[in-house]
């Protein structure tokens, strides 16, 4: 089902309290239990770009808005936050922050390299702008301080959460863009501060194996839907029988879950 | 006895060296640190315009995560972390005007009013153990061994920060004597290293090095202690690129002075983390019997 939202399915159907909110400084009454997303297309605005996942997790739908009578700057995903009386705001899809170029393949996983990609590290004052415009309540400056001092691991822990939406780069005062940066460092710490994982290592080693060639051949042999009609030949409904009685894990799975059939996950029993 | 501590960002890579044995050397003397749950850079260098509170933000943040943590002391190891943390408390202590632009700045933290004393390692030491004490719990005095003593500009200068005298400063002697070396004196134990001088303009940071070196041999110095990373950098690992500038210089081993006090108090080796040193360090404390040769 599509998730886009219309002016239909964005009218509650209840009848809500209109309030007054200010977009980009013009006043519009909506429903107040809308998000501001919600709300941006209920005053008829039409998201091209900016939208994202609707779900919170993809940081395309940052917004920045203040009160009246309240001098902070007040920050929320646009798509989880719901509009307050009053609000000022305006969403910040997209804001200019470089990232380094490196090669991946090069990097050895040393915290100079974090240096040398992003040298502008060493402007932070320690002012915490970034931490208190963090819609994740992340401790940005935290983090860019465990980067300083070479602590790869508490960075990435503590950057862990972070959405990419930029708001931290928006507010810096030494011009960095710190979620650039702490991605770098946790594609260090996961490529050279965990363990790896031995049994993604076994199941890549047995495909190449050939482990699944002839299942695969199998599948193949099946053949292809009809170029020219798109009709399903017996072949194809037969794939299409196989894929949906796969085997996966059920949601209500128990942690140590695995799976039946031989084809479905190498298992750890030497096969 | 425990003890508010605040690394700096060095302690934790470059110079680990200094940060293990001096934790490991309190512990001995019976003191454990507390290191601060939440720390940023210090900024490293205090800014002397009298108007740039900005670069103040980051040591007093530090001291304001002291205080939240119900400290009322905090130790520094490095010398520049001190310098710069001792005066921006300073100025939060006297400066009444200051402080309220900077507490009104951090809205989101704890008010403070320089509640927390900042000390360094070796004042630290000094007052609350006392060299006696050093003393007596010396298991491995380092005898043979003539040392000289790098104080550098940050311990001693300004004098309202200074932890001992600012042209004639003993504490360095008293610990050198405390552990069973040698003291040497010579003329140039406060001359600067060419600190931050060594990115911009090696050649002048290197010839004032040279001059230390030169200066310390001529004593008859077998090594130097000091307790800052940036002045290590340049005395210390740098040392190849100082002697090539000057003839007749010999290898100069250079130590943290924790290094020292910790291999007196008979402590590991492993705590010294000597790799981290220039590579005549451990050498010379073979030669000298201190350590057993591998």
């Amino acid at each position: 089902m599509s998730d886009t939202a219309t002016v239909e399915n964005a009218t509650p159907k209840v009848e809500a309290k209109l309030i007054p909110i200010y977009i980009m400084g013009k006043m519009y009454e909506v429903p107040e239990t809308l998000t501001i997303m919600k709300a941006m297309e209920y005053a008829g605005y039409k998201y091209v770009r900016g939208a994202g996942c609707r779900g919170g997790v993809c940081g395309a739908c940052a917004t920045v808005y203040r009160k009246p009578g309240d001098y902070h700057i007040r920050v929320g995903l646009a798509c989880q936050t719901v509009v307050e009386p009053d609000m000022y705001l305006t969403q910040i899809p997209f804001y200019p922050a470089n990232r380094a170029k490196y090669d991946w393949e090069q990097i050895k996983g040393e915290c100079e390299e974090v240096y040398e990609a992003y040298p502008e590290l060493f402007r932070c004052l320690a002012c915490n702008a970034c931490t208190k415009v963090c819609p994740m309540e992340i401790p940005v400056m935290d983090y860019v301080s465990a980067i300083k001092r070479g602590d790869i691991e508490k960075a990435n822990e503590l950057s862990f959460d972070c959405i990419q939406c930029g708001l931290c780069s928006t507010r810096c005062m030494a011009e960095m863009a710190q979620y650039h940066i702490a991605q770098m460092v946790r594609r260090i710490h996961g490529r050279f501060h965990t363990p790896q994982s031995k049994h993604c290592e076994e199941q890549v080693a047995a495909i190449k194996d050939g482990y699944y060639d002839d299942a695969l051949a199998e599948l193949k042999a099946l053949g292809t839907m009809d170029p020219t009609t798109y009709e399903e030949t017996p072949g194809i409904k037969k794939l299409i029988e196989l894929y949906q009685a796969r085997e996966g894990e059920p949601h209500t799975a128990e942690e140590f879950w695995t799976p039946e059939s031989d084809y479905a996950l190498l298992k750890s029993n030497g096969k | 006895m425990k003890l508010g501590y605040y690394p700096g960002c060095t302690l934790k890579t470059k110079a680990i060296n200094l940060e293990v044995s001096a934790v490991k050397s309190l512990e001995a003397l019976g003191v454990e640190v507390e290191e601060l749950e939440r720390w940023n850079c210090c900024g490293a260098v205090y800014s002397l315009a009298d108007d740039d509170l900005v670069h103040l933000l980051a040591p007093v943040r530090d001291l304001i995560r002291a205080k939240d943590q119900g400290l009322d002391k905090v130790m520094t190891l490095c010398s520049m972390c001190y310098n710069t943390i001792a005066r921006a408390n300073l100025l939060m202590r006297k400066d009444e005007e200051k402080r309220d632009a900077i507490n009104n700045f951090l809205e989101e933290e704890t008010d403070y009013f320089g509640e927390v004393d900042v000390v360094h390692y070796l004042q630290f030491v000094r007052d609350d153990i006392g060299w006696d004490k050093v003393a007596a719990a010396v298991k491995n005095p380092l005898k043979d061994l003539k040392v000289g003593p790098y104080y550098g500009c940050t311990l001693t200068k300004p004098g309202e920060i200074k932890i001992d005298d600012s042209i004639e400063p003993v504490s360095f002697k008293n610990l050198i004597e405390a552990i069973g070396a040698e003291y040497v004196a010579y003329p140039d134990a406060e001359t600067c290293c060419g600190s931050y001088q060594i990115i911009g303009n090696p050649e002048a940071a290197l010839k004032t090095t040279a001059t230390i070196v030169e200066s310390a041999e001529k004593r008859g110095a077998d090594a130097l202690i000091l307790s800052c990373p940036l002045c290590e950098y340049n005395i210390g690992r740098r040392q190849a690129d100082v002697r090539g500038l000057r003839e007749g210089l010999e290898p100069l081993p250079v130590f943290y002075f924790t290094q020292l006090l910790a291999i007196a108090l008979g402590l590991d080796i492993d705590t010294l983390h000597l790799d981290r040193n220039m590579p005549e360090a451990q050498k010379l404390l073979e030669d000298k019997g201190i350590l057993a040769t591998a």
